[in-house]
């Protein structure tokens, strides 16, 4: 986004007044530790984009090793808290099944007979399982260094995409009702009023209640729920700006309102824009992990850090650390970093605020 | 100020018609023909047109949200569909064990996050400032979830200091005394980061106020200048805090609940959402958002009390 209006405003580079955008490059570079966060943003970005074209942990369904293998680098002090566990759950070591009825008492022994004898045919090609993964492996043998990236390509894609329409969504009707006033801005804002007399939370779930489950819908709920705080700020933005002289310059020139509204006094209040669509993204990304994790977030098919933390209380009572370790490092690694950057970007696009 | 409270009750009217009108779109309108989920096994015509006549879905939908307006106003939220209790009645038996989790721990939060922010924002730019402000920092960079399956696992399961989970149903006192103690700690845990930065910049930012240098200059102590001066004009955002925090107090602490297995308004609204039991979701949103109206207009009030120069329009 950020580096698109850059080239688009290279030639006016090279004149002595700057444009509001590189000027906050300049002050973000500066700012060593909102230039580092900017690089790890960036590196999440790239290993979403990875995962999103299927280059990278597309496998995570797949059992490559045994149940809740240990990671390899603490496998002395797991061993003895996984040995029971995979005892028991290899099949191979049962006894056989259990008789408790005659193949003639039985009324479908005919049909098991016959299955027993299909058996064969259906054999899974044994593989080689790992018994220690780099991070360890979860309940059915998927490595958790695959599940937590393919749990962290949803997530993000959830707030990038939730945070983005949201942004839409509150700028529309902020413009409208800013730009517009009078009975336009009444109803606006008595939609607004609406909306923020219920909790987030709340109008989260209802939606959530009626909606079902899916990765498009918990986009859409999340962004039907969260737009009022842009709207408020460009709603105070648009009312503010509407009777400076450029907007009557440009109404002299004849444009037209929507020309006025979206290409003359839009740009001048993007950088705003581009705060709060970080701001949203950090809030989104942990209402979808609490959704996912209650069970109304992703689909049973997808993996995201919510749903991965709702295997997690199980499997501490068990002593299995590791998915609980990698969810919480990525997790606190990206929501830190955006932070970072947003207080940066704060910091580079609004000098009047310090 | 009586005029002003009478104007503001009568501007309530247009928003909660609003939130009605919310509710009935998501459910009545969006969320489908619920006839089925109440029929279950054994459909037949006769069952659901008995149903839809039973419900007012037979009606167009004009006529649906003004039979909605009116059992509304009569407080008729009708029966749950799952459990077929009165929707009133559950929500008066979930209010208590809410009240008694979220209340203390708002009082907790306020006991323990104003004065650490006092304290921070006084020797700000100092170590002690700046090592808060990073801890804080990592601290609400970890999700609430893992605070409360870590700390339950750790407290409870392995050292065994608390209960898991419970609740006695007879006393709401030995709950108390019992249930509450390690759903309040994990709570602080969550609020106190945010609450401390929170109100540490209203601190800051009184503290660089013309009148605290008076104070000073005229020989007051530090003391008084902080308590006296300072607190009571950094008290506008706390009212602010408190009361928008009010309604999510009736609400509950849903993942506390549902995690410690309290019986409050939170945790059934998570079981109505599980069970597709739409009149308690519709219930309790609009008991909230009620809820809410009520203690913005509280605060503004308060507003007022506190600060003789904030103007009601």
């Amino acid at each position: 986004m950020q580096d698109m209006t850059m080239t688009n405003n290279s030639p006016a580079e090279l004149t002595p007044p700057r444009s509001l955008w590189s000027l906050g490059w300049q002050r973000l570079k500066r700012d060593r530790v909102g230039f580092v966060s900017l690089w790890i943003v960036v590196a999440f970005l790239v290993v979403i984009a990875l995962c999103w074209t299927r280059l990278l942990a597309s496998n995570w369904g797949e059992e490559v090793a045994v149940p809740y293998a240990p990671p390899t680098w603490a496998k002395g002090e797991a061993t003895a808290a996984t040995n029971g566990a995979t005892d028991a759950n290899v099949l191979g070591g049962a006894n056989g099944p259990i008789i408790t009825l005659t193949p003639e008492e039985d009324p479908i022994g005919k049909d098991i007979e016959a299955a027993r004898a299909d058996a064969g045919k259906y054999q899974l090609k044994a593989t080689v399982k790992a018994d220690a993964l780099f991070m360890g492996a979860d309940v059915r043998g998927r490595s958790v260094v695959n599940k937590v990236l393919a749990g962290t390509s949803t997530s993000m894609l959830v707030g990038i995409f939730g945070a983005l329409l949201s942004v839409l969504i509150g700028t529309c009707l902020g413009a409208f009702a800013g730009y517009f006033g009078r009975a336009v801005d009444d109803f606006l804002m008595w939609f607004y009023s609406v909306f923020t007399s219920v909790p987030d939370m709340l109008l989260l779930l209802a939606f959530a209640a009626v909606c079902g489950r899916g990765f498009l819908t918990l986009i859409m709920v999340l962004s039907f729920t969260s737009w009022t705080a842009t709207f408020r700020l460009v709603r105070a933005e648009f009312m503010k700006h509407r009777s400076r002289e450029y907007v009557q310059a440009a109404d002299a020139i004849g444009a037209s309102h929507l020309r006025r509204m979206f290409v003359h006094i839009l740009p001048n209040i993007s950088h705003l824009l581009l705060v709060q669509f970080s701001l949203l993204l950090v809030s989104l990304i942990k209402y979808e992990v609490i959704l996912s994790f209650l069970g109304f977030g992703v689909s049973v098919r997808q993996v995201s850090w919510g749903s991965i933390l709702g295997e997690v209380p199980a499997e501490l009572m068990q002593g299995y650390w590791w998915q609980l370790l990698a969810v919480v490092i990525m997790m606190s690694l990206l929501v830190t970093a955006v932070s970072l950057l947003t207080d940066a970007l704060r910091d580079a696009l609004d000098p009047k605020v310090k | 100020m009586l005029s002003y409270i009478l104007r503001r009750v009568w501007q309530m009217i247009p928003t909660l018609l609003g939130v009605m009108l919310l509710v009935f779109i998501v459910f009545n309108w969006a969320g489908g023909d619920p006839s089925y989920i109440l029929a279950g096994k054994g459909v037949s015509k006769e069952l659901i047109a008995n149903i839809h006549a039973q419900l007012g879905l037979d009606k167009s939908l004009p006529e649906q949200f003004l039979l909605f307006v009116t059992q509304v106003l009569h407080l008729d939220f009708g029966v749950s569909w799952s459990t077929q209790q009165s929707v009133i009645g559950i929500m008066a038996a979930r209010i208590g064990p809410s009240l008694a989790l979220t209340g203390t721990l708002l009082v907790a939060e306020l006991l323990t996050a104003i004065p650490i922010a006092i304290l921070v924002a006084y020797h700000r730019g100092k170590l002690i400032d700046r090592t808060v402000t990073i801890l804080c920092t990592v601290a609400m960079s970890v999700s609430s979830l893992v605070y409360i399956i870590v700390g339950q696992y750790a407290l409870a399961y392995k050292l065994g200091w608390f209960p898991v989970m419970g609740w006695d149903d007879k006393s709401l006192f030995n709950s108390w005394l019992h249930y509450i103690p390690l759903p309040l700690i994990l709570g602080l845990a969550v609020s106190l980061a945010p609450e401390v930065r929170f109100y540490r910049s209203f601190v800051v930012e009184e503290l660089n106020q013309d009148y605290v240098r008076t104070a000073r200059a005229k020989g007051l102590s530090e003391r008084v200048m902080l308590f006296k001066h300072v607190l009571r004009n950094a008290l506008i955002p706390v009212v602010t805090a408190v009361t928008t925090s009010l309604p999510f107090l009736v609400l509950g602490s849903m993942l506390l609940e549902r995690f410690f297995g309290i019986p409050g308004m939170g945790n059934e609204l998570l079981l109505a959402v599980d069970k597709s039991d739409f009149p308690v979701i519709k219930a309790i949103t609009i008991a909230i958002a009620c809820a809410t109206m009520f203690f913005n207009l509280l605060a503004d009030v308060l507003y007022k009390w506190i600060d003789p120069r904030v103007e009601l329009k």
